[in-house]
This record gives structure tokens, C-alpha cells and sequence, in this order.
């Protein structure tokens, strides 16, 4: 018998290695199926679909959808407003979370826990109570129908959330640091712009992908403070792409994968920075 | 309510003053306070103005032109003979149920399985992972085509012999809800899966080793060193597929509107075309505020183990 043991334990334990790649590996084609789908789909002619269905095996090769989509479509205004829209809000919302972060973090302020959790506590309403006022608030303003508008509440919902992961993060700074820096002479911006600020590099870095991927994919908050189509991202714009082109999946498709393009490519470059970024806001 | 009405009394008007007055030694820099206020006043005119706002208008009538005029609890009064209020509501509820249920336990099965890392674990997790940085849109469409009444889940259907199978989908009164849930699904068990993974990640091996040497099998471990360990996380994870079920909307936005005859009309849906379609303002953030009350308790307990936390 205990001649017989090592090979079987061997046996056995590549029996399970090969029974979990194969369970993994279904799961994993069974959830980049859709993926492969679209994909396929994108580069089909419409009359390859029309004549073999969406789940045949290709017949045709063509780029022309994405033409389509890029400039009949309006895709390509869509994403220009998105990246105007998602670029500022994202840096301006980090640096004012940063600030405030740091000021609530490294400073007796009073009643600095109740103005975290009220910051906090905003992030995390329904958007729904807001949504009417927000219309006419951004009306009143004379903002309505602007891109200016979205950036506006976009900063404001989200801010909280990212002071709190931000104040979190800069609490764990030892105030030995500080402390050093305060007999050196250094004033609370220089504290602020060349220690704290430094130190919560890995963080900001979470946060920028995980915020960037939210507002560009944000569609609620766009067809709230906008109206003209000239104006929408690409979300509201892909909305409006499967009202134009009603059944013509190839055009849809690749509106699709236009639309999913940016954000695909902020994960494969900062996937860790992407994953890190949702646990810091959930594990506390 | 209570938490938010508590926690406005103390903004930031009082402040200062009470800072400067109280601690000589440790005054705060004004460079310092600005970066508190600025922030402050960013969600103030954005999210707190308006959410008082939105309160008040659940108790007026109003189309948008003209002023508001005070009506009371009638918007209320009015839901209970709304049977597309109760319709919204009861499906807000399966959906709470069945989205935010199995993602839970989708998301923690995936997480147990692909938690060691071993060779390959990466390109898995990828996989599960990839669908949660699309839009809720593009997922939308990308199913859309998938159920379509000559789409692919039908072509399946129909060379694997189960042509009796074969469904509009998204058209039927029965089934509208149910395909919409999948696609979000699709995209939320990934990011469950992160939360788990890195909350298993965080249970110290030798509890494990220990439960070994003491006779547990692998069923026993889970249930007696894995899950109590992943209290905190489960916690996280019970407040964040409550907070995204109620505030879910895109997909269904996208796939259905709400329909057919608001078959998988959801709360979000249903106050968001009241508001913006039909133009009844003061009914829509009455709806709007049955949403904030199911939130809240998931909200305030989430603040509380926030103001634990913090400090």
C-alpha cells in the first residue's frame, strides 16, 4: 500500500487540477460569450445576418459598421462628450475628495466625523430623490442642456464617496511624518502637496480608474440635466443608436464595442489599480 | 431620516468659530478649513439642496411650469389604488431578491473557486471580472440581441431540438423581468466576486490548518471558519447589492422601459418616467421617496459601521 500512495495522491491531485481548469475554463467562455458575440457580430454585413441569423458562424468580414455607428450614428460626437465630460470630473472630483480627505484626516477639526459621514451620506442616497431637483436646479442655474451641468453633479454625487476612501487611506499616514515636516517650517499646503499628497499615490491611482469607468458609463444622471442629442455621451447616445438603427445588430454591435472601447482599455492597463480601487471602498 | 436630519444640524456654519475659539493651541489654518467647505459646498448645492427639495415636492402637486402647489400626503393617499405602484414595488422587491440574492451567492461560489491562486487564476478572474467595466447599456444591447425573437438564445434553443422553448423574450409579461435580471447579473457576480476575494484573502490560513487538524471537513470549514471570518465583508456586500438594486435602472431603461405593461417595471423606472414623461413632479419624488425609505436602513446602518471606523 504505501508503495502504491504517491503516485495515486499524484494522480489524484492532477485529476482535480484538471477538473478545476475545466470548470473554470467553462465558466469563464460561458461569461465571454456574450463578449465574443458582439464582437463577432460588430464585423458581420447586414446581410449576412439577415440571410444566416446572429448565431450563425460568420460569412462576412467588414469594417463599415463601425463607420456606421462612428459617423451616421453620432458615435463619435457621443464619445467626445463623454471623454469632456469624464476627464474633468474625474480630476476635479479627486483633487476637492483629496482636500477634504486631508483636512478631515491630519486636523482636529470639529465635528469632523459628522462631516465625513454627512459627505458620505450623500453619495449614498437614491439618486431618484435628486433627479427632479437636480433638472430644475441646473435650469435655474441656466445650465440645463449643458455639458458643465453633468460635470456639476457628478462631482457633487460622487465627492463624498472618495473622502471617505481618501480619509481612510491618509489616517494610516503615521503623524510622525507630519510632525517632522511642521518643525521644518512647512505651512498645511506644503504638507498637503508634497508629503500627504505623494504618500496616497496608490489610492488616487484606485480611484481614478474605478471613477473613470463609473461617470463615462453613467447614463441617469445624462438624459436627467441633458436634452439635446447633440449633447448626450455615449451611453444615452447608444440609446438612441438602437431607436435609429432598429434590428440592424451589426451597426449595434459595433456602437457597442465603440462604446465599451475606453473602458475595456483603462482595465487591461490598470487592472490591479481597478481591483484595489473597489476594495478600498468596500473592505473597511 | 433621522440620521441625515441629525447629522445636517451640524454643517459647517458653526464650525468654524467653535474651532477657533475652543483650541488656542491647535487652531486650524483657514488654507485648511477651505479645503473642507469647498468640497462641502460642492455636494451642498448638488446633493443636499436638492434632496431637501426633493422631499418637500413628494408633498405638492406639480407639472413643471407652474408653481407647486402643497397637496399633502395625497401623493401617498394616491399610491395605494396604483396598481403600477404596486406592480413597480413587488417586482423592486423580487428584484432585491433574486438579483441582489444571487449575485451574493454567485459572487462568493466564484470567489471560493477561484481564490487560490494557482497557474490560469489570473485570466479567470479576468473573465468574470471584464463584464463590470461595461456600461449597463452596452450590456443591455449586447442581450437585447441575444433575445431577440430571431436572436441567439432562440437559435440555441432551436438546434438543440427545444424549439417549444422559443420566446419573445422581452415582449412577454412573463418573462420580461427575468431576462433583464440575467444580463445584470451577468455584470454584478464579478464585482461581488472581488469583494469576496479579497475578503478570503484576509482569513488567516492557520484557522484553516487548524480546523483541519481538529477533523473539519471541507463543508464544516466554510460553514464554521470561512463565513463567520467574512462577516465584514458580507456586510459590505449586503449594503452594496441593496444600494445598486434599488438605484438599478439603466439596464431595465435600456432593454424594456418598464414593460410590457410594466411587467418589469421597477420603482426607478416608474418614478423616472411619472417625472420625466408624464410630467407629474410631485407624484415622481413621492415615488422617489419610497425609494430613499427602503435604502435607508441599509444606508444608516452602513454610516453607523462608517462612524465606527472612522476614528
Amino acid at each position: 500500500m504505501a508503495t502504491v500512495h504517491p503516485p495515486s495522491a499524484l494522480r489524484r491531485r492532477r485529476l482535480a487540477t484538471a477538473g478545476f481548469h475545466l470548470g473554470a475554463g467553462t465558466l469563464a467562455v460561458l461569461w465571454l460569450l456574450p463578449i465574443a458575440l458582439v464582437l463577432v457580430t460588430s464585423v458581420r454585413s447586414f446581410d449576412d445576418i439577415a440571410a444566416h441569423g446572429l448565431g450563425s458562424r460568420p460569412h462576412s468580414f467588414t469594417l463599415g459598421n463601425f463607420a456606421q455607428a462612428w459617423v451616421d450614428g453620432g458615435q463619435q460626437r457621443a464619445l467626445i462628450n463623454s471623454l469632456l465630460v469624464t476627464v474633468p470630473t474625474v480630476l476635479v472630483t479627486l483633487a476637492l475628495a483629496a482636500m477634504a480627505a486631508f483636512a478631515l484626516s491630519r486636523y482636529e477639526l470639529p465635528f469632523r466625523r459628522s462631516l465625513l459621514l454627512l459627505m458620505l451620506g450623500g453619495n449614498l442616497l437614491p439618486p431618484q430623490i435628486l433627479l427632479i431637483p437636480v433638472s430644475k436646479l441646473s435650469e435655474l442655474m441656466g445650465v440645463y442642456d449643458t455639458l458643465p451641468a453633468l460635470i456639476g453633479v457628478q462631482i457633487g454625487f460622487g465627492v463624498g464617496f472618495y473622502v471617505f476612501v481618501l480619509h481612510g487611506f491618509m489616517r494610516a499616514i503615521p503623524p510622525e511624518i507630519q510632525q517632522a515636516a511642521v518643525v521644518d517650517g512647512a505651512g498645511p499646503w506644503q504638507i498637503f502637496w508634497r508629503i500627504i499628497l505623494p504618500l496616497t499615490r496608490p489610492a488616487l491611482a484606485a480611484l481614478s480608474a474605478l471613477s473613470f469607468t463609473w461617470i463615462f458609463n453613467d447614463l441617469l444622471w445624462a438624459i436627467t440635466v441633458l436634452r439635446s442629442d447633440t449633447k448626450m455621451p455615449i451611453t444615452a447616445a447608444l440609446i438612441g443608436l438602437q431607436g435609429q438603427y432598429v434590428s440592424m445588430w451589426n451597426v449595434i454591435a459595433a456602437g457597442s464595442v465603440i462604446a465599451a472601447a475606453p473602458t475595456v482599455a483603462v482595465f487591461l492597463r490598470f487592472q490591479r489599480h481597478f481591483v484595489a480601487g473597489l476594495n478600498l471602498g468596500a473592505v473597511k | 431620516m433621522a440620521v441625515l436630519t441629525t447629522t445636517k444640524s451640524t454643517s459647517p456654519a458653526p464650525a468654524p468659530p467653535r474651532g477657533r475659539r475652543g483650541r488656542g493651541a491647535r487652531r486650524t489654518p483657514p488654507l485648511v478649513l477651505a479645503f473642507v467647505l469647498i468640497p462641502l459646498l460642492a455636494e451642498a448645492v448638488w446633493v443636499f439642496w436638492p434632496a431637501l427639495q426633493g422631499f418637500y415636492l413628494a408633498l405638492t402637486s406639480w407639472d413643471g411650469v407652474s408653481a407647486p402647489t402643497f397637496v399633502g400626503l395625497d401623493n401617498f393617499r394616491e399610491m395605494a389604488g396604483d396598481a403600477t405602484f404596486r406592480d413597480a414595488t413587488w417586482n423592486t422587491v423580487l428584484w432585491l431578491v433574486l438579483f441582489g440574492g444571487l449575485s451574493a451567492v454567485l459572487g462568493l461560489a466564484t470567489a471560493l473557486l477561484l481564490q487560490q491562486e494557482r497557474r490560469g487564476i489570473g485570466f479567470y478572474r479576468a473573465a468574470l471580472f471584464l463584464p463590470v467595466v461595461f456600461s449597463l447599456v452596452a450590456t443591455a444591447l449586447v442581450w437585447q440581441a441575444i433575445y431577440q425573437p430571431d436572436g441567439v438564445l432562440n437559435q440555441v434553443l432551436e438546434s438543440v431540438g427545444l424549439e417549444s422553448l422559443r420566446h419573445a423574450w422581452l415582449a412577454d409579461r412573463d418573462t420580461a423581468l427575468y431576462a433583464v435580471i440575467v444580463p445584470a447579473l451577468w455584470r454584478q457576480i464579478g464585482y461581488v466576486m472581488v469583494l469576496y476575494l479579497a475578503g478570503l484573502k484576509g482569513i488567516d490560513p492557520a484557522l484553516h490548518e487548524a480546523a483541519k487538524v481538529d477533523g473539519a471537513g471541507p463543508w464544516q470549514r466554510f460553514r464554521h471558519v470561512t463565513l463567520p471570518q467574512l462577516r465584514s465583508v458580507n456586510a459590505v456586500v449586503l449594503s452594496v447589492i441593496v444600494i445598486d438594486s434599488l438605484r438599478s435602472f439603466d439596464v431595465v431603461w435600456s432593454l424594456t422601459r418598464g414593460g410590457p405593461y410594466h411587467s418589469s417595471e421597477l420603482l426607478s423606472t416608474y418614478m423616472y418616467s411619472t417625472a420625466f414623461q408624464s410630467l407629474r413632479l410631485g407624484y415622481g419624488s413621492a415615488l422617489a421617496v419610497v425609494i430613499f425609505v427602503l435604502a435607508f436602513g441599509v444606508i444608516a446602518s452602513y454610516l453607523v459601521r462608517a462612524f465606527r471606523e472612522a476614528d
